[in-house]
Parts: structure tokens; C-alpha cells; sequence
């Protein structure tokens, strides 16, 4: 016996005064009934209907999963930023591939009351030879003033930093990809000598930012070593300079003036600017975000055309019964009622699995390529309300089918 | 006491302008209240257009139809679909829900009343299956039941809203002369019990019995009363 049967009163035979009215909306409640009947009756059909929800379901959580993760982890090294301001030239793009500007201009951002001090932050790709295979992978390294105290990121200390200042070391990301070797481990048993694009470098201590989708792993040093091993880089060239302003300063205003006093060549953003410029390329820039998005309509795509098929071959292998229940009286409202409930009992079984095996994806690619993929409840009710449109779509395109249904036939 | 059906002068075409082809012509047909008639004539003859007719499954388009009071002349789709409500129907092909055990197949003619609640739905489907001597097939799906059990359980269908008129499409067809005399029988009897009048379409001249009136259709108009009718169908 179903829930829904068990739901309604099978008694029978009691005394009828005593029987409560029946509820409003009474004949929605029998079409569901009739619609859930008619789907159970016929379990490999409702699998196979399952089954299309279900991976619609599951695209689209890995879709937007993917995406959003791609969106947090592309920001984790802004948000670990503490300047209140940045100022970039107009030809970055993002920060892993950012293009260095004239020191002098950051300097020019001193002639504001407002600012305390200027720091420059310097950025480049950077080969890392796995000290146990040889192989060589590309990481982002950034280069800063020890003392500046720029960067918070997750593991790091200013007396890792003191230890930077030393020729020839940096600091390593331990939730960089394992593919750089395990370095962590290693240096639990002692030091860490590596080759760092091409020069000889010793691993002093551990921070954690993790991959993005733009680099694999992170690795800082001081300012005065990356000049080291990023040959003809000058001081006079940064990528990024952070402008730390005088306490009680509105952010927002001096960049607005700094905007005015610095050429064209520069852009000066605030804090949020800096995260939301990272953001905006991944999504807008990089086809990355558009990627994701059409993967989320082919998952509706297909979740429609599976869905779709299965009610419109219902209607037809059933479409005797439904112009039998035409026949006896019952009008075509309540037909739709009976398709469309059909729709919405697939949109709901289906999703609860559909989500649940979401969520084993999501532990397994966490697990795995070390993006975290987060289900929150946000996601979870966007991802059925999008389930849900497409189930309600699929049915009403499904209920052209019944006109065909003529009950003057049956005779 | 009204009849149940009073059809006067009706006129049906198929198809339009030149190639319209006039399948009922000039009819007019009576079935008292609780009356009992048989509708025959050869294939083509308009009779099962006439049911329809009568079923407020099609528009009338010309002439007068009145059923249990209601004219269908000027009805609109809805008012059909309400008049189709007091009327119990019987197939050729039983049409029953094949997902749906048999008391709930019964049960579908009184969903439609919203005011009952469901046990008494479920009690007086379960009473008219005894009446046609199904007590114990309440619950079997159409697949596991004869085509004579499967008919009973569409009579009982007809029958359970207690419509005053039942229209029936040779409801023999299918079934065997034994089975289906026993059908037709069945029906019969529940319905004199009951008052309800009975328009019966069949060709099957074993079941001509069960009349209280014989009418008979040929080239979409009544054989006059004056012929036998019984020769008319035998002709067919």
C-alpha cells in the first residue's frame, strides 16, 4: 500500500454523518491520487522517468557546484588581502596572469592625505620540480615585503615570513595539488630542498590557499627573492600595489580621489572590488562560467526530453482510459490535473535521490581534485525549483496529448 | 413522468459543404423513464452517432435532444460534461482503468461528487460489485479478471452513481453468447430494480430479449414503426 492510500479512509461501511467534510481543493487531491496510482502501477516506466529526473538533478549539481567553488576558490588569495585598497594596471585581466606596472605610480598614491604606506606585491608563474619524480609543474608565486603584512591567509606567520627573508626559501601551499610532491610530509622529517625555476630553493615553512582553476598551487616569498628567481623582473615593475590608508579613512572616497590623480594606465579598486574583479573573470571573461551555465540547461534539456517522453507515451498508450474518464463526465481541467500531478510526483522523487547522489559527487570531487564543492540549502532549493519548472514544462507540453482524447470515439 | 430521452427531428452531417454526408436524418426517438430499449440496424446505419448524441459526447447541430430534462441542443461543452455525469456508459471494450482495482475503477463515476467522502465511495462501489456478483474481486486489477468479470465491473461502473438514463455500445461484443447474455441480463435486472432507462446499441440478436422496445435504424432514419423491427435487424 502506498502513503498516499494510506492516507485516505478505507474503512468502508461506517455511518456517513460521521465523516468529515471533505478538504478544499478536493479534486487536485484525487487527480494526485490518480496520477500516483496510474505511475506506481507501472515501475520500470517510473524508473526510467526516475532516472531522467535524476540526472538532470545530478548535472546540475555538479554544474553549479563546479562553478560556485570555482567562484570562492578563485578568491581566496584577495580575500586573505588586507590593504584597503589595490591598484592594478588596465591590462590584467586576473590575478594569475596579472602584467606588471611602473613602481612609480604607487608611489603617486603617497600624495593622497588619506594613504599611511604602499606595498607592492609581486606575481609570477613559476616552475617547481617535484623533489621525488622530477616533474615539473607550474605554481603562482608571490613576492612581498615580510614586514608589509599584506597577506592573512590561512597557516601563515609573520615569523614564517621573517624566515622568507633569507636568500633562496619560500614559503609552500600544503593544499596545493599532490602532483608537486609530498612536501608537507617531507618536511615533518626535515628540510625541504627543491628546485624552484631552476634554482636550488629551500622550503621554510607551510600556508594553505589551495588550487584555483588558475593555478595549481601557490608558493610566497619575500620581495628580494623573487627577484631571484623571476630573472629580469626589476624592483621597479609590481603587479599588484596595496595601499593601506590611515585609520578612520572611507576606503571608497580616496579611491575615488586616487582614480582621478593616477593616469589611465591604472585602475584603483577597494577590497571588495579586488574579490569581485577576480569573480568577474572567471564567470564573464574566461568562458569557464558560461561553460558551467550551458551544462546546467543541457541538464534541463535533458531532463525536459526524458520527462516529456515518458508522460506524452502515457497519454497515448492510455489515451482509451482518458477519453473513458472524459466519457463519464470528467472534464479536461481535471485531466491536466491528473498529467501535471504526474509531473510533480517525478520532480520530487526524483530529486531526492537526484540530490542525495549530488551530495556523494560532491564528498567524492572534494575528496579528489581538492575544489570543495558546498550543498548549502540556498543551492539545494534553487536546484528544485529549477527541477521543478522543468517537470511542470515537460507536463504541459504533454498535455497537448489529450486532445486527443475524444470520448464520442468510444462508441 | 418525463421520459428519459425525447429526440425530435435530429439531423447529423459528417464533414462539410459538398462532401457532407447526412448520417442521422429526421430522427426522433423516445425512451421512457425506466424503459428498456434496444437500438439496431445495420453498420453505418447512424446508431452509434445517435448514442453520442444522446451522450452529450457530440453537439447537436440539429434538432432537439432532451435528456433527463436537459436540452442538449444549446448545450455548450461544460453543460456536456455535466450531463454526461447522470449518465452511466457502457462500452464494447470495457475501458476499464488498467492501473485501478476493480472498486476503485467503480468508484471513479463517484469522484466526481465531491461532497462524498471516501469510505462512502469505496462502500457503495464494494455494494454495487456484490450487486453484479463481484463481492469477491473487490480488489483485483482488470488484468486478472475475465472479460465477463471485467464488463460486470463496467455495469457496475455505470450503475453506481445512479444515473437515470444508461447508454450501452454492444456491451456483448466482446464476450461469449453465454457471458454476454449474462451481462446484458444482469444489467437488466439491476436496472428495472433501480427505474433506469436503458439505451441499448447491439447488433447480437441473442440479447434482443432483454427490450421492452425494439427501435431500428437504417440509412440514418427510423424504420417506421409499422415494419417489423426484428426482420429489420435480421436483414442486417
Amino acid at each position: 500500500m502506498s502513503p498516499l492510500d494510506a492516507a485516505t479512509p478505507t474503512g468502508g461501511r461506517t455511518g456517513l454523518a460521521a465523516q468529515p467534510a471533505p478538504r478544499g481543493g478536493g479534486s487536485v487531491r484525487l487527480a494526485f491520487r490518480l496520477a500516483w496510482r496510474q505511475l506506481r502501477h507501472e515501475p520500470a516506466r517510473m524508473a526510467a522517468a526516475l532516472s531522467g529526473v535524476m540526472f538532470a538533478c545530478v548535472l546540475i549539481f555538479m554544474q553549479l557546484g563546479f562553478l560556485n567553488a570555482l567562484m570562492e576558490s578563485a578568491v581566496t588569495l584577495q580575500l586573505g588581502m588586507r590593504a584597503e585598497l589595490y591598484i592594478m594596471p588596465r591590462t590584467t585581466e586576473a590575478l594569475w596572469r596579472s602584467s606588471p606596472f611602473p613602481r612609480a605610480r604607487l608611489t603617486q598614491a603617497l600624495a593622497a592625505a588619506e594613504v599611511e604606506r604602499i606595498a607592492p606585491l609581486y606575481v609570477s608563474p613559476a616552475t617547481l620540480k617535484n623533489p621525488l619524480d622530477g616533474q615539473k609543474r607550474t605554481l603562482l608565486l608571490l613576492g612581498i615585503d615580510p614586514h608589509a603584512g599584506l597577506l592573512d591567509l590561512p597557516g601563515l606567520t609573520q615569523a614564517k615570513l621573517e624566515a622568507v627573508t633569507r636568500p633562496d626559501t619560500i614559503l609552500f601551499d600544503e593544499r596545493a595539488k599532490p602532483q608537486f610532491g609530498p612536501i608537507p610530509q617531507m618536511l615533518r622529517d626535515g628540510p625541504v630542498v627543491v628546485e624552484l625555476n631552476n634554482r636550488r630553493t629551500e622550503i621554510v615553512g607551510l600556508f594553505a590557499v589551495g588550487p584555483t582553476f588558475g593555478t595549481e598551487g601557490h608558493a610566497i616569498t619575500s620581495d628580494v627573492n623573487f627577484r631571484r628567481f623571476v630573472p629580469g623582473r626589476g624592483f621597479g615593475e609590481v603587479d599588484v600595489g596595496a595601499v593601506f590608508l590611515r585609520p578612520g579613512a572611507d576606503p571608497e572616497a580616496v579611491r575615488a580621489r586616487l582614480a582621478t590623480l593616477l593616469p589611465d594606465d591604472v585602475m584603483v579598486l577597494t577590497h571588495a572590488g579586488l574579490v569581485q574583479f577576480e569573480r568577474d573573470y572567471w564567470t564573464q571573461t574566461a568562458p569557464i562560467g558560461f561553460v558551467f551555465g550551458l551544462g546546467v540547461v543541457i541538464g534541463l534539456v535533458v531532463g525536459c526530453v526524458i520527462v516529456y517522453q515518458i508522460l506524452f507515451s502515457d497519454i497515448s498508450r492510455h489515451i482509451g482510459e482518458y477519453a473513458t474518464l472524459k466519457a463519464i463526465g470528467y472534464p479536461n481541467a481535471y485531466l491536466a490535473k491528473v498529467v501535471l500531478g504526474e509531473a510533480l510526483i517525478l520532480a520530487v522523487v526524483g530529486f531526492i535521490p537526484g540530490a542525495l547522489m549530488g551530495r556523494a559527487l560532491y564528498a567524492l570531487a572534494s575528496a579528489k581534485i581538492y575544489i570543495p564543492l558546498v550543498m548549502d540549502f540556498s543551492m539545494i532549493s534553487f536546484v528544485f525549483g529549477l527541477i521543478f519548472v522543468m517537470c511542470v514544462f515537460s507536463g504541459l507540453l504533454a498535455l497537448r496529448k489529450l486532445r486527443d482524447a475524444n470520448p464520442a470515439d468510444m462508441f | 413522468m418525463d421520459p428519459a430521452v425525447r429526440v425530435r427531428d435530429v439531423w447529423y452531417r459528417f464533414g462539410e459543404g459538398e462532401l457532407a454526408k447526412p448520417v442521422l436524418q429526421d430522427v426522433s426517438l423516445d425512451v421512457g423513464a425506466g424503459e428498456i430499449v434496444l437500438l439496431t440496424g445495420p453498420s453505418g446505419s447512424g446508431k452509434t452517432t445517435l448514442l453520442t448524441l444522446i451522450g452529450a459526447l457530440r453537439a447537436v447541430q440539429q434538432g432537439s435532444c432532451v435528456v433527463l430534462g436537459k436540452e442538449l441542443a444549446e448545450a455548450n461543452e461544460r453543460d456536456r460534461v455535466l450531463a454526461r455525469r447522470r449518465i452511466g456508459f457502457i462500452f464494447q471494450q470495457h475501458n476499464l482503468l488498467g492501473f485501478l482495482t476493480a472498486r476503485q475503477n467503480v468508484s471513479m463515476a463517484l469522484e466526481l461528487d465531491l461532497s462524498l467522502p471516501e469510505s462512502t465511495r469505496l462502500a457503495r462501489s464494494d455494494a454495487m460489485l456484490d450487486a453484479v456478483g463481484l463481492a469477491d474481486k473487490t480488489r483485483s486489477l482488470p488484468a486478472r479478471l475475465s472479460g465477463g468479470q471485467r464488463q460486470r465491473v463496467a455495469i457496475a461502473r455505470a450503475l453506481v452513481h445512479e444515473p437515470g438514463l444508461i447508454l450501452a455500445d454492444e456491451p456483448t461484443a466482446a464476450l461469449d453468447s453465454k457471458t454476454g447474455g449474462e451481462a446484458v441480463r444482469r444489467l437488466r435486472r439491476l436496472a428495472k430494480d433501480r427505474g433506469t432507462a436503458i439505451l441499448l446499441v447491439t447488433h447480437d440478436p441473442r440479447i434482443l430479449d432483454v427490450a421492452d422496445r425494439i427501435v431500428a435504424l437504417e440509412d440514418g432514419r427510423v424504420v417506421p414503426a409499422g415494419q417489423d423491427a426484428r426482420a429489420a435487424m435480421h436483414k442486417a
